[in-house]
Formats: structure tokens, C-alpha cells, sequence
């Protein structure tokens, strides 16, 4: 066994469970059945108490950890923080990934047949909410008998749904990790998430939602759109010292062709992605985004929002991350203060931005594995058996780069 | 580094209070008081090593400044507001006591002397002290606003602090003759002058 399966979950399994009674949405709408895809790491124990949620943002899905037997490049998006010996420790606690409703890799979505209609949902998928999204998890919990989760934890918009959790849910989660998120968007966030959906929208090829049945997508607009995500996911510094101002030819072309490194590369993420995303996915997710607002139905008062809370808080940002920089997650933490519940909070020292939640930072591996080993003793769930793993894989926005030239 | 504050903060400490513990280090003070008085609270930290030894000590550790951070506290949102062997190393001493004052019923402060003894023989033979408690050379410490139990008395005085306890400790035992002379660590206790 290698170095890198030995502390690895393995193969991972994409499971699938089918959902009859009706969700009803924030939006009003109901969905009157649907599936979600999902993964599990580990073994739930006998008391079913040591089950921990992982929530994912944008672009992720159910593949938290492991790769597929039929595909072993295709490792799981947080593989570095999930397994055993790893800061969150599969021998120790059993581990769901799920991909939200509204997605793309599985679970119901626009991309979907609606049963009553035979075609794809596209535009006529119902937004859904942070709210709906916790709503659905909860059912698959208790599809898997698990009461109480020992944790939910997610980054961004996982984090969002972490702490939507303690609220929606606050008998049935005794901890939550709450990383690189903010208790509602910002104005420029917001600003920023249109852009992308103008980008989208705009497109001939979205046919209004309906792109399906043109049997094309809006690959144009999905690329910017992803092109101006990843540039605010990214430090100013990193973006500075992975590429500078190095050309690709030895001299100015005089042209409009790509000629900077900085465009070769965000055109091949570009490009990349939306290969493989959903149109009306992003759109949808970016409007989960942005209706996020706890404190809304509080009369703007974020402590008072968050008193009924009984979890744990576990609550981390990113020194150089200025999409959901240190300020959103003071306020959190402010509030959470406000309202004596139990919390941890640092700022971490990482030069990537926003994406550092998913990146190897030994210090942040520290946080989080202490974090959760307080919940392992918590849970009587034993000691690590293997000593902690801090990783060390590449930054996972560069993999697959090579310096393609993307074209334009 | 042996904390003989720690064993008589403890000691003022009632069951079940609430504490803030501005620069909780590793966390220990606090974890003692959850785990010996059912204390609850969290612990303000800023240096990133000691942020990971107080998760390790199951306490509620946030990192942040000190004197940017306790604007985020209402008035009188603990019962004890602690600063152990901290003060010395805070940029605007005053408005640390000032804000510990409004944001804790009670205000807990430990300090080194400079007027220990050695500490002055030092100066008399013109060094600056290095010693148990200050062991620090001068051009390395973090040590910036060092004062004598007197000193301290003085700036209670100034921001309107009622001075409700004062220890002056050397290795454990408490000094009541000549104790800014013979003591090393002064221990003070108090809270806004009603």
C-alpha cells in the first residue's frame, strides 16, 4: 500500500437516496420529490454519535474524500482535511458528504427530468435556500438514523449551511465548523455574484434557463462567470507571484490574443469548468449565496439570531481571503460572543484568499484536528490511531495547469 | 513558566462566574477555572501557538488584539475580566485597565515588579534587569510598560479603579513585609469605583 492510500478513505462509493415527500422552500415552491447523491467515510458507531456533515460550496459536490476505483485521479475535494490520521479522522468518526438539491453532480437539479414534464427542469427549478439545502441533509440523516450529528462543517457557503444547522436544527448538531464564510454577503459579494449571472444570462446559448433542449450550454458565460469567481478566490499577492506580468512570447503582440500568463490560466479554469458545471447550477447557488441572512428575520441582530443555538462553535478566516475576509467571521463571532455560546475563533495565516480553506496550512490542519478531537473525547470515540497527517498536496487550482495555452 | 498567580486568582474566583481572559496563553488559567469552578467564558489570544495549545486545552480561545478586540464586549458582560502577566506588554496600558473596567465587574491584573529587589540592584549596577519574571534581554522583550506594585496603585487611582485585593508574591508565597522591595509579582484586584 502506498504512502498516499495508506492514508487515504479509499475508493469511495457514490450512494443515492430518493426522497417521496414533499419539500416545501423558502421560495414558496415545493419539490415534490427529489434524490441526493452522497458518500460515506468511516463507520457510524453504535450510538450513532459520531456522524460529521460536510457541507460544500459553490462548485463542490458529495466527493469530500478517496477517489473512484474506475477513476483514481479523481480525488475528493477536501481529501486533505478527510480520512484516516487526518485532521478530521475517518477511523474515529463516520463522514457524510452530500451534494446539495439545485446541484450539478447528481443530486436533483435544473439539469434534472421533471417527472411531470419528461424534460429537464432547467429554467423551472425553484430557487433554494441555505435553509432548504440544511431542510434536505436533515432527511438524509435521518435516512442514516443519525439523530444528532457530532458536527457539520463546511467553508464559504458550507459554512454558511454549518451555522445554519445550529439554528435551523440546534437539538441535533453538537458542533460546527464555521471557515472562510460571513453571516450574510456583502454588498460588493453580491455585486460580484451578479456580474456572474449577467455573464450567464446573457449568453445566446442559455436559451433562458431552457439550454437543454437546444442541446447546447452557455459555455461563454459559464466561463466568465467562473473566471471572475476565481480571480476574487485568489489573493492579489499569490495571483502576483504565480504569474506576474510573464508573457507567453518574449514580446508584446499588439493584438488581443492571450498574451499574459494571468489570462492563459484563468481561461483554461475557464474553459475547464465550464466543461463540467451547470449554467443555471451556478446561478442558483450564487443566489443561495445571497439570500443568506440569518440576522434578517432578527430584526438585523445577528446575536439575537444566533441565541438558540446549542452547538459548539468552530470559527476560522483567512488573513489574505478578501471575498469572506477575517472581518465577516468577527462578526460571527461577535455575535456568538454576545450570546455566551461556546466558541473558537482564529485567523489564519495563509496567502491564497478565499480558496485557503480547502489548501494544506499545517497550522489550520492543527486547529481543526484539536477542534475535533475535543469532540472524539466528547463522544467517547478512542484516541487517533494514527498520528495526525498534515498533507502536503499542491495548490488545487494549479493542478492540471501546466501553463496550457487556453486559446482565446 | 510557573504561574504562582494562577493558584490565587483562583482563590477570588467564585463558583460558575463568567471570565474573560485576556491573553489566555495556553489556555491553562482558564481551563482550571471551567474544570475547578465551573467558570464559563473565553479566553482572547493573539499569538497563533498559544490560539492551537488552548484548543488543546478545550477552552473557548479567540484570536484577537486585546486593544483592538474588547470594543466587541458589552459593559459588564463578565463577572472577571483577568490580564495575567500581560499588561507589560500591551501598547496603551491605560486603556486596557479602562476597558477592563467597563467590559467586567471585576478586574483581575497580574504583573512583574520592576521594584523587586534584584531588579533594582541590577539598575544600581547599570543593567537592566533579567530574572525569573522579567527574563527577558532589553533588546528582545516584549516588554514595554513595566511598573512597581506602586506604580500600579498609581494607576488605579488615576482611572477611577477601586483596588478590592493586593498581593505581592515571590515563588508562591505572598510578601507582606516590604512587599514591593521583596516581591516579584504583584497581583491586584479590583473594580470601577462605585
Amino acid at each position: 500500500m502506498s504512502e498516499l492510500t495508506a492514508r487515504s478513505v479509499g475508493a469511495a462509493v457514490a450512494q443515492r437516496a430518493g426522497f417521496l415527500e414533499p419539500l416545501i422552500l423558502k421560495a414558496g415552491k415545493t419539490l415534490a420529490s427529489y434524490e441526493l447523491v452522497y458518500e460515506t467515510y468511516g463507520t457510524l458507531n453504535a450510538d450513532r454519535s459520531n456522524a460529521v456533515l460536510v457541507c460544500h460550496a459553490l462548485s463542490g459536490s458529495h466527493h469530500v474524500a478517496g477517489y473512484y476505483a474506475d477513476d483514481p485521479k479523481k480525488v475528493g475535494w477536501w481529501d486533505n482535511l478527510i480520512g484516516p490520521g487526518k485532521p478530521i479522522d475517518t477511523d474515529r468518526f463516520f463522514v457524510i458528504g452530500v451534494n446539495n438539491i439545485g446541484g450539478c453532480h447528481g443530486s436533483t437539479g435544473p439539469g434534472s427530468i421533471d417527472r411531470s414534464t419528461g424534460k429537464p427542469y432547467g429554467a423551472a427549478f425553484p430557487l433554494v435556500t441555505v435553509e432548504d439545502w440544511v431542510a434536505s441533509q436533515a432527511r438524509l440523516m435521518d435516512r442514516l438514523g443519525i439523530g444528532k450529528l457530532a458536527a457539520a462543517i463546511g467553508g464559504s457557503l458550507g459554512g454558511m449551511q454549518a451555522l445554519q444547522w445550529t439554528l435551523q436544527f440546534p437539538e441535533r448538531i453538537g458542533h460546527a465548523f464555521v471557515i472562510a464564510a460571513a453571516p450574510r454577503l456583502s454588498t460588493q459579494n453580491i455585486a460580484f455574484n451578479d456580474v456572474a449571472r449577467q455573464a450567464i444570462v446573457s449568453d445566446p446559448d442559455f436559451h433562458g434557463g431552457n439550454f437543454y433542449e437546444h442541446d447546447t450550454v452557455p459555455a461563454r458565460g459559464l466561463k466568465l462567470a467562473r473566471m471572475l469567481g476565481h480571480i476574487t478566490y485568489l489573493s492579489e499577492d499569490l495571483l502576483m507571484e504565480k504569474f506576474g506580468r510573464v508573457l507567453k512570447r518574449d514580446e508584446y503582440g499588439f493584438n488581443y490574443d492571450v498574451e499574459f500568463e494571468i489570462e492563459s490560466y484563468l481561461r483554461y479554469q475557464g474553459d475547464k469548468f465550464a466543461q463540467v458545471f451547470d449554467a443555471n447550477t451556478y446561478l442558483l447557488m450564487t443566489k443561495a449565496l445571497d439570500y443568506f441572512d440569518p440576522a434578517k428575520e432578527a430584526g438585523g441582530n445577528l446575536a439575537r439570531a444566533l441565541s438558540t443555538a446549542t452547538a459548539g462553535f468552530f470559527v476560522a478566516s483567512f488573513k489574505s481571503d478578501w471575498r469572506f475576509p477575517p472581518e465577516r467571521s468577527r462578526e460571527i463571532v461577535k455575535a456568538l460572543m454576545a450570546s455566551r455560546k461556546d466558541v473558537t475563533y482564529a485567523e489564519i495565516d495563509a496567502p491564497h484568499g478565499h480558496d485557503a480553506f480547502l489548501l494544506d496550512n499545517a497550522h489550520y490542519h492543527q486547529l481543526i484536528a484539536a477542534y475535533a478531537d475535543n469532540i472524539a473525547e466528547e463522544i467517547g470515540a478512542g484516541e487517533r490511531r494514527l498520528p495526525l497527517d498534515l498533507g502536503g498536496t499542491e495548490l488545487e487550482e494549479m493542478k492540471g495547469y501546466r501553463g496550457e495555452h487556453a486559446g482565446s | 513558566m510557573q504561574r504562582y498567580d494562577y493558584e490565587l486568582i483562583g482563590s477570588w474566583i467564585p463558583e460558575r462566574a463568567r471570565v474573560l481572559d485576556l491573553g489566555c496563553g495556553d489556555g491553562v488559567l482558564l481551563a482550571g477555572l471551567m474544570a475547578t469552578h465551573g467558570a464559563t467564558g473565553y479566553g482572547i489570544e493573539i499569538d497563533a501557538a498559544h490560539v492551537l495549545a488552548s484548543v488543546k486545552n478545550g477552552v473557548n480561545v479567540v484570536q484577537a488584539d486585546i486593544e483592538a478586540g474588547l470594543a466587541n464586549f458589552g459593559d459588564d458582560s463578565f463577572d472577571f475580566v483577568i490580564l495575567s502577566q500581560t499588561l507589560q506588554a500591551m501598547r496603551n496600558a491605560e486603556s486596557v485597565i479602562n476597558e477592563m473596567l467597563r467590559v467586567g465587574r471585576e478586574g483581575i491584573v497580574t504583573f512583574p515588579n520592576f521594584g523587586y529587589w534584584r531588579h533594582r540592584l541590577d539598575i544600581l549596577r547599570g543593567h537592566m534587569p533579567v530574572s525569573k519574571s522579567l527574563p527577558y534581554s532589553w533588546y528582545d522583550t516584549p516588554n514595554i510598560h513595566l511598573c512597581t506594585v506602586k506604580d500600579f496603585e498609581g494607576l488605579c487611582a488615576k482611572v477611577g479603579a477601586e483596588i478590592l485585593d493586593e498581593r505581592v508574591l515571590h515563588e508562591g508565597r505572598i510578601v507582606n513585609v516590604l512587599p514591593n522591595l521583596r516581591g516579584s509579582l504583584g497581583v491586584f484586584r479590583f473594580r470601577r469605583r462605585p
